[in-house]
């Protein structure tokens, strides 16, 4: 059976995430192989084929259908898993909407990666991007461990009955998807402890029969919309919720829904999502020795947007660099154009700058880091350049 | 079973199907014949549209809508859901249409079959995308006007023969129907939901809207498309199709056609091509 004992491991962020999924006591997995996505669905089956999860695992034959399956798993009152990249969750567009507008408090893993064309396997958040508007509770991870609690937090936040909305994690491929990092694999019940079994708030029962989704017009329409906003907003404060209480029970916090890395009378800060913010604390690290007054907001949740926590940091700087692995084609990077939206209003506001990079698979290194912060160091307030980008 | 067996009790009513609608009355056998023990998914099609407006309530039994092309994973992943409860006498059931069957729900049909998860698909036939105004679909028959196909160029091309499709996935169970014969189709319905494993069944449910003849003509329509061979009453089971009801009179196709406004433009030798295909298939 299932381990025992809470042990270090050294392992991928998909085998972390598929760790996560036995541990969570998931019902169903319904899911389609993508590169680089296969390795968590090929260890989960790994898991029941063993006899370590207790789960079963429905061979779809698309990810449009692996969603589907997955809402139909939460409609009869069981909890599901799935997991997808790139093109299929492209493919998954239709039914993700569905699933938020229907609030199904769902969870699923994307290894984030380019979408097609030109064609790549390789990584950037452009597929999460994508998805933005959705519904789904989007959050970005940097390390297999953030993913691995992260997924255990995430059944929390969904199934709470103040949210009921998906959560997506996301993950960056390779980076995070194909290395190996230690990482703390707590024990069953543990987990339990902190991950009650799912307490559903409507089902297909046929002693108490409900129309469970349905259609509607003008003003129902209108209201139902209207309160799923406010269980977005609110899913901001369930998520510092979860998050204090797995720190109370696990000991490993990340911050809320920003993290704040060395801002503290920071003139120039980099703000940026996922994997990449490894790296850019290594070259906070250094900048700082060399006197040179720089940090790092690292953007966990996006949505909901964190607008509050954005404002409060960033207004005392002079600039921040936005790093995009992904735009909004005819505009400019997702994250930089959110930003800007969360900091109006403000007098004399930072400056904003817009560096869209590690597209298609390609690295940031930290010298191209440093040339944003350089950057951003030099730009004056108020201004936002054109964006620009920085793979060359 | 026997028309007194039929239970009194509706489970679905008030609906704002069109007057002489098949397609509410397949839902109504369909409930009658499983009981209270039983849940659907409805996907784009007539039925969700005169049924699933809130606050408007039509089924009292547990049903939820569904994407156009999701049906069949829905009922697969439901399926897995009351299996994992221990629900598994609870029937799992779809209500789609031809478009949603044929074409755009294809798909995931083929997938969840392949899954072998256990549920009731069925397909309400009345041949043509009616809810969106009578467009053509792949179960749209050869010579059929429709809004998409309109005379002269009416469908050309034959019917999908979904039977073949399913059987070919080694389906436990597939059945034809059609709403003129109740009994042979609640029969089916109640067969199907004692397979442990997914089942398929095919009802010809005559649309007076898009078919063009009056709403109190439907249950006739229907037994001249059995007994003019345009449709057949069957079921696969064990690898064999077998008929499950044999017309005591075959009427000449001719007679089907003219009752409808959409096969109105045909000439005679189209007519007469129709009839050499029809007595092909029964050679």
């Amino acid at each position: 059976m299932a381990t025992e004992m809470s042990v270090r491991k050294y392992i991928t962020a998909n085998e972390a995430v598929a760790q996560a999924a036995r541990l969570a006591r998931v019902d169903v997995v319904a899911a389609y192989p993508i590169t680089p996505q296969t390795s968590i669905v090929e260890k989960i089956a790994k898991y029941i084929a063993d006899g370590e999860m207790d789960a079963d695992y429905i061979k779809v034959e698309s990810e449009h259908s692996a969603l589907t399956a997955c809402m139909g798993v939460r409609m009869a009152g069981a909890r599901a898993f799935t997991s997808t990249s790139s093109q299929g969750l492209e493919y998954m567009h239709e039914m993700l909407a569905y699933a938020a507008g229907g609030r199904y408090p769902l969870v699923l893993v994307n290894v984030c990666r380019s979408v097609a064309l030109p064609w790549s396997i390789w990584g950037d958040q452009q597929d999460a991007i994508q998805q933005r508007d959705t519904g789904w509770i989007q959050i970005f991870t940097e390390t297999g461990q953030e993913a691995l609690d992260m997924v255990l937090q995430a059944y929390r936040i969904a199934e709470d009955h103040r949210v009921l909305l998906p959560v997506m994690i996301c993950l960056d491929s390779f980076i995070q998807s194909h290395t190996e990092e230690l990482v703390q694999v707590p024990d069953q019940k543990t987990v339990d402890s902190f991950l009650p079994r799912y307490d559903p708030v409507v089902t297909l029962d046929v002693d108490n029969p409900y129309s469970i989704s349905v259609g509607g017009f003008g003003k129902h329409y209108a209201r139902w919309r209207e309160e799923q906003q406010t269980a977005a907003e609110k899913a901001g404060e369930i998520i510092l919720e979860v998050g204090d209480e797995f720190a109370r029970i696990f000991g490993r916090h990340y911050g809320g829904l920003i993290e704040e890395y060395r801002c503290d009378g920071a003139e120039a800060v980099l703000v940026a999502m996922g994997a990449f913010t490894g790296t850019a604390r290594e070259v906070v690290d250094e900048m700082r020795d060399e006197g040179k007054n720089v940090g790092l907001v690292k953007v966990r949740a996006f949505r909901p947007f964190p607008v509050e926590p954005l404002r409060k940091v960033i207004s005392p700087v002079k600039a921040a660099a936005v790093l995009d692995r992904d735009c909004s084609w005819g505009y400019e990077g997702a994250l930089a154009t959110d930003m800007k939206a969360a900091l109006y209003g403000l007098p004399n506001p930072p400056a904003i700058l817009n560096f869209i990079g590690g597209l298609g698979g390609a690295d940031v290194p930290p010298e191209r880091m440093k040339y944003m912060l350089e950057k951003a160091l030099a730009a004056d307030r108020g201004t936002t350049p054109h964006l620009e980008f920085i793979d060359r | 079973m026997k028309l007194k067996d039929i239970a009194k009790e509706e489970f679905y009513r008030a609906s704002y199907g069109c007057a002489g609608c098949a397609a509410v009355l397949m839902v109504r056998l369909t409930i009658k014949a499983l009981g209270k023990n039983s849940v659907y998914v409805v996907p784009a099609n007539c039925i969700s549209t005169v049924s699933c407006y809130y606050p408007q309530a039509p089924f009292f039994v547990p049903f939820t809508v569904m994407a156009f092309a999701a049906t069949a994973a829905a009922l697969s992943g439901i399926s897995a859901g009351f299996r994992r409860r221990g629900r598994e006498d609870i029937h799992v059931v779809g209500l789609s249409g031809d478009g949603g069957t044929a074409d755009i729900g294809i798909q995931a049909l083929s997938g969840a079959i392949d899954c072998g998860n256990k549920f009731i698909y069925i397909c309400y036939d009345n041949e043509a995308y009616m809810n969106t105004g009578i467009q053509r679909s792949g179960l749209t028959p050869y010579g059929a006007a429709t809004s998409t196909t309109p005379s002269p160029c009416f469908e050309n091309r034959p019917k999908k023969d979904m039977m073949r499709i399913v059987a070919a996935h080694d389906i436990p169970y597939a059945a034809t129907a059609c709403t003129s014969y109740p009994l042979d189709y609640m029969e089916k319905v109640v067969k199907a939901s004692q397979v442990n494993g997914p089942t398929y069944i095919h009802i010809l449910a005559p649309c007076p809207t898009g078919w063009g003849f009056p709403p109190d003509e439907t249950i006739e329509i229907g037994r001249m498309a059995v007994e003019s061979g345009m449709w057949h009453l069957t079921e696969f089971e064990n690898g064999e199709f077998r008929t499950t009801y044999t017309p005591k009179r075959q009427r000449p196709v001719s007679e089907y056609l003219a009752t409808q406004t959409r096969f109105r433009h045909l000439s005679p030798e189209q007519i007469a091509a129709i009839q050499k295909e029809i007595d092909a298939a029964r050679d």
